[in-house]
């Protein structure tokens, strides 16, 4: 399954990304101009994908709206 | 033997029952139960973060025993060695078993070495004895036949860094991770545990297949079952990144299935 | 600060709120079917048909690719691996699926070299550490794994690594969609691969919603993920206006990775492949085209034909489709378990029975 890495060294179409703590060197051959700072979704030791920061600002801020709302109605435990 | 291995047994190992160098060790021991464990290891990589094979192989018998509600008295050592196997190696693996076993207070007592051919063994095979003294009042603990549903499990620290950082010292997998192995004689832990609250009912050590396992060999001829709550499971993050990368969800024993029962 | 710190996607408060909202919108009886292997486990770890209303029923798809692996493609692999002075290497799922008579698992214990990779360019790697020996990765795996598989062909070709090679049992998802809503399986909805999709982009769906009215929710995998989709589909239901959506925007554009997609074009073609359960799919598999035929282990090794033996009494198939549930195989974890599985939906940690067997759930 794909997790999110970032990136924080690119050397060719290696880059070596952070999973948390842990370091891996992955296969960024799929992706164009990958950059230290990107977030990648890794899967089976290859970028495939980048993460739209904006978008996933976005998507946050939504969640921390709607969790407001839940808070504000809470209904209790489901 | 030759020489150069038995002189760094008896250098390191210094204690003057093993250097009599008689066939059998006489020992004393207290009246009452004695606790009897046997251990082989075959750990690849010999050295891994946090430890090697033989520190492992110190701590993982005093550790059988100290989860019996036993105090460990006594260690032997034995040794199959591939030949061409480095003489620093071995000495390494040596000094760590003799610090381990002086810093616990259990003296290596008696132990033997095989040389045998190039391809017959991985570069060394250990395996260490150990005998305690099992005080009347913990014989139970090792069964936990006293166990009782409303009973609590506790861990004394985060599960899966020792075979996480084998396994990824053995094969990198391309990957890096500040994890290293908590291999460590546990009997302080444990006997001081044991002081406050004698009354514990059954200690295992987890280190091979892992919580899961003890679990569900507990569980398999009783008569109660075991409620695990995920999110109290303590794993390293790190741990549990790695785990992630390779595919494994955490609390999954890899050999048994977990039943709910 | 890192993006994903106190991971905001699984906020109770957020779930619960999703919940309510579903409940507050779900009137009709439906069926949503999740067709990846990833979505049925977050589905499962996480709980989360306990927060649906019972108006809602979840149905897991042939979306994990080692439970959609044909015992044929087993077979073959096994065969591959019985050869000489050969290193298979593979996806650690595939090692334990019984096959017609043994399984790699077995065949390791009885010597044959194989070995389990995170990815492809461990397979690379072997095939440069060991020039005499021929090395063999076995490619599973939809639109998410297969460029890998490519740019390993690709590699090898140009840099004429000889001794690598590919037997090819990747499968691409669109025909299998379609092939579902064919056979007229009641789903009202479906919960689009967010992987698959981060490669293929969004269009390959429009057909189920044009054409056959399903309305698809690409979808990421997090919790408030699958309940935003499931939300977002219940919406499409209820007002009867099927359409693709995309909730999974911060990893897949509506274009996908055209990178990829180039890569996939130049190298494989489709095929007509055989779905454990479902049965031959045409256009459904990719094998390597031409140009690159002499990295295909099949054409290299001469693999004869192979007369596969289905495991009798499993169900694996009419799971795939949602037709069953685990709990409906007589087999399921009394005969068929995790530690002793019979079928490819118990073996992979991606499939529905596995699943079930570990969270009770299904």
């Amino acid at each position: 399954m794909g997790v999110p890495a970032k990136v924080i060294r690119v050397d060719n179409e290696t880059a070596t990304v952070l999973i948390g703590e842990v370091s891996y060197q992955a296969n960024v051959a799929l992706l164009d101009e990958v950059v230290p700072g990107d977030y990648i979704i890794l899967h089976a030791g290859f970028g495939i994908e980048k993460v739209d920061p904006l978008e996933a600002e976005e998507t946050i801020r939504l969640i921390k709206e709607m969790e407001r709302l839940g808070q504000e109605h809470d209904h209790g435990s489901l | 033997m030759n020489s150069l291995i038995r002189d760094l047994f008896f250098r390191n190992f210094r204690n003057p029952v093993l250097t009599r160098a008689t066939d059998a060790a006489l020992l004393d021991m207290p009246p009452g139960k004695i606790a009897y464990t046997t251990d082989g290891f075959v750990v690849d990589p010999l050295f891994f973060p946090g430890g090697n094979i033989g520190k492992l192989a110190v701590c993982g018998t005093l550790n059988d025993l100290a989860v019996s509600g036993a105090e460990p008295r006594y260690l032997s050592a034995s040794f199959i060695l591939e030949e061409g196997l480095l003489l620093e190696e071995l000495e390494r693996i040596v000094i760590a078993m003799a610090e381990t076993a002086e810093e616990a207070g259990v003296p290596v007592v008696t132990g033997d070495t095989k040389v045998v051919p190039r391809g017959k063994a991985d570069k060394v095979f250990v395996t260490t004895s150990g005998i305690g003294w099992l005080p009347e009042k913990f014989k139970g603990i090792s069964e936990g036949k006293e166990i009782i549903p409303g009973d609590r499990i506790l861990v004394n620290g985060t599960l899966g860094d020792h075979g996480m950082a084998v396994l990824l010292h053995r094969e990198s997998f391309n990957m890096e991770a500040p994890i290293a192995s908590d291999c460590a004689n546990l009997y302080p832990l444990i006997r001081d545990v044991l002081s406050v609250c004698p009354e514990v009912r059954f200690m295992r050590d987890a280190t091979r297949g892992g919580m899961a396992t003890v679990l569900c060999e507990l569980a398999e001829r009783q008569s109660f079952g075991i409620e695990l709550n995920e999110t109290e499971i303590p794993v390293n993050p790190a741990v549990e990144k790695a785990c992630e990368l390779r595919g494994w969800i955490r609390c999954t024993s890899p050999t048994k299935e977990r039943r709910s029962s | 600060m890192d993006l994903f710190d106190d991971n905001p996607f699984r906020s109770q408060a957020a779930i619960r709120k999703r919940s309510a909202e579903i409940r507050d919108i779900s009137r009709r009886p439906v069926r949503l079917m999740e067709v990846c292997g990833g979505h049925t486990m977050a589905i499962h770890r996480f709980g989360l048909p306990s927060l649906l209303p019972p108006t809602i029923e979840l149905v897991s798809g042939p979306g994990c690719p080692v439970c959609v692996s044909s015992q044929e493609f087993l077979d073959r692999c096994i065969w591959l691996s019985r050869l000489p002075e050969v290193i298979i290497a593979t996806y650690g799922d595939l090692i334990r699926v019984p096959a017609s008579d043994s399984s790699l698992e077995v065949e390791r214990s009885l010597g044959a070299d194989i070995r389990i990779v995170y990815s492809v360019s461990e397979a690379l790697k072997l095939a440069r550490d060991h020039p005499r020996k021929e090395v063999i990765f076995l490619g599973i795996g939809f639109e998410t794994t297969a460029p890998a598989s490519a740019f390993a062909v690709r590699e090898a070709a140009r840099n004429k690594l000889m001794n690598f090679s590919l037997i090819s049992g990747h499968k691409i998802m669109p025909p299998a969609l379609k092939a579902l809503v064919d056979e007229e399986l009641r789903i009202d909805g479906f919960i689009a691969p967010g992987h698959v999709s981060s490669i293929t982009g969004i269009r390959i769906y429009d057909f189920l919603a044009e054409v056959y009215g399903k309305g698809v929710v690409v979808c990421g995998f997090e919790p408030l993920d699958l309940m935003e989709s499931i939300h977002a589909l219940i919406t499409q239901i209820e007002s009867g206006s099927p359409r693709v959506e995309n909730q999974y925007r911060r990893v897949v554009r509506t274009e996908g990775n055209l990178k990829a997609l180039n890569l996939l074009e130049e190298i494989f073609e489709p095929v007509d492949d055989l779905w454990r359960g479902i049965g031959m799919i045409p256009g459904s598999g990719l094998q390597l085209r031409k140009t690159y035929q002499s990295f295909d282990a099949g054409i290299r090794f001469g693999i004869p034909e192979i007369q596969a033996k289905e495991p009798a009494g499993c169900i694996c198939g009419a799971i795939l489709k949602g037709v069953k549930r685990p709990a409906d195989c007589p087999l399921f974890g009394e005969v068929c378990t995790p530690a002793n599985p019979v079928g490819a939906c118990m073996v992979s940690g991606e499939g529905s029975c596995a699943i079930a067997f570990k969270y009770n759930r299904i």
